[in-house]
């Protein structure tokens, strides 16, 4: 028997996702970018709209000159772990300039923003704790929980009375309880109520991480996210996030007034374990962070954009997520369909994400798409015009949409 | 007063047999992922309907060693013990 064969159901899956000759939706290739908002597919000019490059700072001419500059002095790698050979200056740089962006006493940067929160959680939440995961975490923070050995308890998405339920058949347990919420949440774009997910917290005296990975340098005056949004970074304890989205290069933080924050450095497995960022990254990294707290215009225009994209769908008749957020995902019924649907968008020049369930919420196949500050409106609505093309081709228009067009 | 495996055995299944994509002949020793063919977040969801008709949270950890409705049944009724 092959060692695969726990894989068939998968393969089948597969082959019935690139039957018709569909493409395989996990393998596109861009074979480079032109620039933040188009790329070249299949050797056609391609609009991006799902690379979570919210601001388009990968493409950012200061991050691409100190980026060089860094390799120059530096050289591009570190060879090494943090707690062994891998800590330069440069990461200790790094962790001062975010830390003083969050206004926290304490960061500590990972490789990946994956890492940072396998990494927080697994060392927070040890073997007498608990783990209270919102029902819809991001792959990262389900990780994060079976690495370590807390017990895990899950919540309804969103929903904090759901949570203070949860949390009252704990009562009288010891160990300490941990909440983890996302900022934004990545496959539907809905916000966390975090002011209400706060007041829980405070009520049960149990601690708070939130992951702003798709939230910093979008939500918020200063771009610190929801938690800064809805007034409550005093009853965060913990925020994780990664520079892979808003500051458009790889790696991932945790920020904390707490001291204790220092000795995780020497039990987070996922961040001792591992080399550290490359100098290259980190200087690109300081640079796009410096570029996004000098032009604010970014953040209302990133917000401007995802209310001209989420009404604009809306308006052609597809279904999306409640809320206009930098995500917008149109919610389709069937998975032939959303595949078919998602190879006819790259066939027009449309590059979004295609994801199924069970990594969607509710079994819905979703077009997930995220937008940038720096698309044009012109972008914006030759996307939706494409759209609403397909969706005429699929006979997907609302009745309302049909009449109306 | 508490519930015994085979009260919350039939609680399942009848809260599972709600769900019309259910197979009708499941009982307490039908197995959740290959008899129901339940993927894991499935799994995870129809737990959670459970855990609020009994008023009881059973922690992620301990759904990896369950197989069957019936173990599902004692592994609720050893946390309602337990509390």
């Amino acid at each position: 028997m092959s060692i695969f064969s726990k894989y068939d159901g998968l393969a089948r899956s597969l082959a019935a996702v690139t039957a018709d000759g569909g493409r395989n939706p996990f393998a596109v290739v861009i074979d480079r970018p032109l620039s933040s908002t188009v790329g070249l597919i299949e050797g056609r000019e391609t609009l991006l709209f799902g690379t979570n490059n919210y601001l388009g700072l990968s493409q950012s001419e200061a991050a691409i000159e100190a980026a060089i500059a860094a390799a120059r002095t530096h050289g591009v790698g570190t060879t090494g772990s943090r707690i062994a050979n891998g800590t330069q200056g440069l990461h200790r740089q790094l962790e001062e300039r975010i830390a003083t962006y969050f206004q926290r006493r304490h960061c500590m940067v990972f490789s990946t923003g994956y890492q940072a929160n396998l990494g927080m959680i697994s060392a927070l939440a040890g073997k007498d704790d608990y783990l209270l995961l919102d029902a819809d975490s991001h792959a990262s923070i389900y990780d994060g929980s079976r690495l370590g050995h807390a017990q895990v308890i899950r919540f309804r998405h969103n929903d904090p009375e759901d949570l203070r339920k949860r949390l009252r058949r704990l009562d009288g347990t010891p160990g300490a309880k941990l909440i983890v919420v996302e900022g934004i949440y990545s496959m539907m774009g809905d916000v966390v109520p975090m002011a209400e997910f706060a007041a829980v917290k405070r009520e049960a005296g149990a601690w708070l991480l939130a992951d702003e990975a798709h939230s910093f340098g979008v939500m918020g005056t200063h771009g610190r996210g929801v938690a800064e949004a809805d007034g409550v970074e005093g009853d965060v304890d913990f925020v994780v996030g990664t520079f892979s989205k808003s500051l458009g290069t790889v790696g991932g933080y945790c920020v904390s007034d707490h001291d204790g924050l220092d000795l995780i450095r020497l039990c987070s497995r996922p961040y001792m374990f591992t080399a550290s960022l490359p100098p290259e990254i980190i200087a690109a990294t300081m640079a796009a962070l410096d570029e996004m707290g000098r032009r604010p215009e970014l953040r209302h225009t990133l917000m401007d954009n995802a209310r001209r994209l989420h009404a604009g769908l809306n308006a052609a008749g597809l279904r999306t997520g409640p809320q206009a957020s930098p995500v917008v995902s149109v919610i389709l019924d069937e998975v032939d369909q959303a595949v078919r649907f998602w190879n006819r968008l790259l066939d027009l020049g449309v590059y979004v994400n295609l994801s199924l369930p069970p990594a969607t919420p509710d079994q819905h196949p979703l077009l997930r798409t995220s937008v940038m500050a720096t698309h044009t409106p012109a972008q914006i609505d030759r996307a939706i015009e494409i759209f609403a093309t397909v969706a005429r081709e699929f006979g997907l228009m609302r009745p309302a949409a049909v009449t109306a067009s | 007063m508490s519930e015994t495996v085979a009260d919350v055995s039939a609680l399942i299944v009848q809260t599972l047999l709600a769900n019309p994509k259910v197979p009708r002949d499941i009982n307490g020793s039908s197995k959740i992922v290959e008899d129901l063919a339940f993927d894991s977040l499935a799994v995870m969801n129809f737990v959670m309907e459970i855990e609020d008709s009994l008023d009881v949270s059973v922690p992620l950890d301990r759904l990896a060693d369950i197989r069957t409705i019936d173990d599902l049944a004692a592994c609720i009724v050893s946390l309602k013990q337990a509390s």
